[in-house]
């Protein structure tokens, strides 16, 4: 099973202090957390797409390209990726680039945002969020799996004879999982195209994450991808750990107490009560997180969030070495010990991908091999070449 | 016979509550008129004063309590509700108004539901009319169109043998109604999250 860290990139001030990191210093600290995860023998580092203050990660894959330089192991991930407002086409290079960069240790996550603001911003319209969630993602695919696109749709200007660049490495497009928290048209999404369905639970009791996932697994196996427990699935989760209990209720109380995500609302107790937020020793979160896949069933990956609220940044390294270091090895060895064998212990990775496609006789095309149609031209040549590339005469393209 | 969910919402913030008393006092009247119908009626009396934090905190975070979570569904699921609130400032209780703004908006479509408020005098009863009644309009739910307010004249009984109080004839005529409407009804039960939930080819070429 994977563990691994997200971070939602929030700039709060510690209570402490009353003092904020600027930009600057938070995106180097995220780039410090992200390279001591795998230091810690952490699996995944996922960041969240923003744009808006007081969250600094709006670029995510110009940081998860830095960062598959700087590391070995470590998948790198988005929680989430903002399918709604980014056009699918920069998305459908943008990733495959990070996969070429990254030599397949990557994976993504779409959600729609919640930020009601920046769908306009984008040219975009929140009431919008589902239908675009579904077209956008379409188009994707196709980009990614269709050397030559053409296609028409609501939301974005039509397509003729367009190839996205690079092309997915090996032919096998990134593995994609699909957050959501309320909408089942998200999880429906997801199981339709036998993606991996992510419930990021950390404000929800597992009452709610239960059913979501429940639906998603039925579905999943309505589509014909596997069994219902052979769908993957993957949860959110919150701690703050120190030797003592006592001691981590003690340091953490502040943080949760003024963080505008919770602060000024429910307790820290009753917080805990209803939602996976562990605060306390190791062992409680050892306990508290092997539970899960009694409510959910056998899942491939658990994300922690633990560097938000102004913890400052030595605390949010110390919180994962305990992680890595007592509280992971013993979760994933739980985890692992009923797990039944034809159920995977993880999101497919890209060499599994590679055989079984392969096996299957379906790899895509890496590389395109056609020459420059579009560079130097006029409109003229262009709409020749449209057609030449489109197999059709007499289109009028390009003016 | 049909068992018949009954949910009275009071927003009263005393105890006693004048407001309570209104909401005990037409949920009887339902029962005892839902009954002559032939059905089975369960009342369940939710104060909302009960859940009072639990509802700022939902404002806050998003996310009810588990507590508030099952009111919400106690509500969302009735087969009728009875809602009533104290007029604060020429119109419903914050209270009473933050319970409605922390419910989906869907989830009260169709909703047979029967107003009532309480104030310290007569002058304010129109506030039913312009102002709680356009809320639940709003929400798609049925309302009655008796409303029933009662203000602290109102509970001096029968007031003289001449001129007899006219809110247990009201509280009887609303109770009616509800009932009326209720019994025509099949049982409507919890609301299942996914049953509304397109599948993907719909959502494709929608």
């Amino acid at each position: 099973m994977q563990f691994g860290v997200f971070t939602v990139s929030d700039i709060t001030p510690d209570p402490h202090t009353g003092r904020a990191p600027d930009d600057t210093e938070r995106v180097r600290s995220i780039l410090t957390i992200a390279q001591h995860a795998e230091e810690v023998g952490l699996d995944v580092f996922a960041t969240g797409e923003h744009h808006n203050p007081p969250f600094v990660a709006s670029s995510p894959t110009t940081m998860l390209g830095y960062l598959a330089g700087r590391t070995k192991d470590i998948v790198l991930s988005t929680a989430t990726t903002l399918i709604t407002t980014n056009d699918p086409v920069r998305l459908a290079e943008e990733y495959a680039m990070l996969q070429v960069i990254s030599d397949g240790r990557m994976d993504l996550m779409m959600g729609r945002g919640n930020t009601g603001p920046v769908y306009p911003w984008f040219g975009q319209d929140v009431r919008q969020g589902i239908p675009l969630a579904i077209e956008n993602y379409a188009l994707l695919r196709r980009l990614w799996t269709e050397e030559v696109v053409d296609w028409e749709g609501k939301f974005r200007t039509p397509l003729q004879g367009f190839t996205s660049t690079p092309r997915p490495l090996d032919g096998i497009p990134p593995f994609v999982w699909h957050g959501s928290i309320r909408s089942p048209e998200i999880a429906e999404q997801a199981a339709y195209y036998g993606d991996g369905f992510f419930h990021n639970n950390i404000f929800w009791p597992m009452s709610h994450t239960k059913q979501m996932v429940q639906f998603y697994r039925q579905r999943f196996e309505y589509y014909g991808h596997g069994r219902a427990d052979q769908a993957i699935v993957g949860l959110g989760g919150q701690v703050f750990m120190r030797k003592n209990s006592q001691d981590a209720v003690d340091e953490f109380r502040p943080y949760f107490d003024n963080a505008p995500v919770y602060g000024h609302g429910p307790s820290l107790e009753d917080f805990s009560a209803q939602t996976p937020l562990t605060v306390g020793s190791p062992q409680q979160v050892i306990d508290r997180y092997a539970a899960m896949r009694h409510d959910v069933g056998h899942y491939q990956r658990q994300l922690f969030l633990i560097d938000h609220a102004g913890l400052p940044l030595k605390t949010v390294l110390e919180q994962l070495d305990i992680l890595g270091g007592e509280v992971v090895p013993v979760l994933r060895k739980e985890m692992e010990s009923d797990r039944p064998a034809d159920v995977p212990s993880g999101p497919p990775t890209h060499a599994e991908r590679l055989a079984k496609a392969r096996a299957a006789g379906a790899v895509h095309e890496q590389t395109v091999a056609a020459a420059d149609h579009w560079t130097g031209r006029t409109a003229e040549d262009d709409a020749a070449a449209a057609d030449a590339v489109a197999g059709r005469q007499g289109a009028a393209f390009g003016l | 016979m049909t068992e018949r969910h009954i949910v009275a919402l009071s927003a009263g913030l005393g105890r006693p509550s004048s407001t309570r008393l209104l909401a005990d006092r037409l949920a009887e009247a339902t029962a005892t008129e839902l009954a002559d119908r032939g059905q089975r009626p369960e009342v369940r009396v939710v104060e909302l004063r009960d859940h009072a934090h639990d509802i700022v905190n939902a404002m806050l975070t998003g996310v009810p309590s588990p507590e508030l979570a099952e009111v919400i569904e106690a509500v969302t699921g009735a087969d009728a509700l009875i809602a009533v609130t104290p007029l604060f400032t020429t119109t419903y209780s914050g209270l009473f108004k933050s319970f409605v703004d922390v419910l989906d908006k869907d989830s009260l479509v169709g909703l047979p539901v029967l107003l009532g408020a309480t104030g310290g005098t007569a002058r304010h009863s129109l506030a039913l009319e312009y102002s709680i009644r356009p809320l639940f309009t709003y929400l798609r739910a049925d309302v009655a169109t008796t409303s029933v307010f009662a203000a602290t004249d109102d509970w001096a009984a029968g007031a003289t043998a001449d001129e007899p109080s006219p809110l247990p004839a009201r509280i009887r005529r609303a109770g009616a109604e509800l009932a009326t409407t209720v019994a025509a009804r099949g049982p409507r039960g919890p609301q299942d999250p996914f049953a509304g939930a397109p599948s993907f080819a719909d959502l494709l070429g929608g």
